[in-house]
């Protein structure tokens, strides 16, 4: 039971903190490509923003998603019901 | 309807009002979690059947009241947002979609002002309907139908369904089987293509839902911690905050999930034939 709560426990920090590691790089290059093109090309910025956005919707899912099931772990242990 | 500690007032407002069979038989709704898994398949989630509903309707009056009364001279300011939001979604399929189809841009819409509006009941105070829901005896009330895994399921699995259909409606039942078999590596190679490309094709439905449900439930989450663990005269500190960045990811996740969705369509529509 106790060993139970304390992986889930670290389950759940280990979840968020390398979804977030990964995500905060990849958010990071795609920012930085983003500023670059525009610097190069100022008027395809209108273009460039909207596909930014998406793939910053797309990117940011990852870890959102490893939240969730890092809440679920936290809130509603699914595991706790079985063996002890 | 708060419970006493934080972990129980969190787990209260994380679980959706069932109603369903209990396994003594009888039919009605759940009061625990426990009770709700037991039920099993026989079940249903009721807030979100029914806020899911109330935005759908909401959705469909608008814009139909708009179209109604639309006029040249002197348009009335909703139809000017109703304008913005038709040509941005009119914009997106004429970028992404190079098919020809008539259903793509009302489907398209349809997903973006309807995903909007339900994510839209998240800024809704976590506590104010399940207060007046506490008040009219039901046990459970989770406003945001996307916050339900049910519910984004259903939305993608239908997006599934439409790419299956007009994928071999399109390209013929061979074609169709074509695209898994022959796709990336030529026709000797088929015991290799047909897992690669079933697992990408499978993924589609599960990412698109898991997406949008996965945001949406953290977000709520938040929501829900500030109010179970902050004192509620310091709670506005942290909560407007989230509210305001959380506009962005509403938005965001709708406009993605259309985006995907046109996306996905356009793949159903378009042959790889002319590679090989």
């Amino acid at each position: 039971m106790e060993s139970i709560v304390a992986f889930s426990a670290l389950a759940a920090g280990l979840m968020i903190g390398l979804g977030a590691l990964g995500a905060g790089v990849g958010i990071g290059i795609l920012g930085s490509k983003f500023l670059e093109g525009a610097a190069r090309q100022p008027e395809l910025v209108p273009m460039l923003q909207a596909r930014m956005f998406l793939m910053l919707g797309l990117t940011d899912a990852v870890p959102i998603i490893a939240i969730a099931f890092a809440a679920l772990l936290m809130f509603a242990n699914p595991f706790l019901g079985q063996g002890g | 309807m708060a419970g006493a500690t934080p972990a129980e007032y969190i787990g209260h407002h994380i679980q959706n009002l069932t109603y369903g069979r209990h396994p003594d038989g009888h039919w009605g709704f759940a009061h625990s979690a426990k009770d709700a898994a037991e039920m099993g398949f026989m079940a249903i989630n009721a807030d979100t059947m029914a806020w899911s509903l109330i935005t759908g309707i909401a959705f469909c009056c608008l814009f139909r009241k708009v179209a109604a009364s639309a006029s040249v001279d002197r348009p009335p300011r909703w139809q000017l947002a109703v304008e913005m939001v038709v040509e941005m979604v009119a914009g997106s399929v004429r970028d992404a979609f190079h098919g020809r189809n008539a259903i793509i841009a009302p489907l398209a819409l349809t997903i973006f002002a309807w995903i909007f509006l339900m994510n839209l009941m998240d800024l809704v105070p976590v506590d104010f309907v399940p207060f007046i829901a506490a008040q009219m005896g039901l046990s459970h009330m989770k406003m945001v139908p996307t916050t339900d895994v049910n519910a984004t399921f259903g939305m993608s699995l239908s997006v599934f369904a439409l790419m299956i259909f007009y994928g071999i409606k399109v390209k013929g039942p061979g074609g169709f089987a074509g695209e898994f078999l022959f796709h990336p590596f030529g026709k000797y190679m088929v015991l290799f293509n047909l897992p690669l490309e079933l697992v990408s094709f499978l993924a589609k439905p599960l990412s698109l839902s898991l997406r949008l449900f996965g945001n949406m439930f953290a977000g709520e989450l938040v929501f829900v911690l500030i109010a179970a663990l902050i004192p509620f005269w310091l709670q506005w500190l942290l909560a407007v905050p989230w509210a305001i960045f959380h506009i962005l990811v509403i938005t965001l996740q709708a406009y993605i999930f259309m985006m995907l969705t046109i996306v996905y369509l356009g793949q159903a529509h378009e042959s790889h034939d002319d590679a090989h």
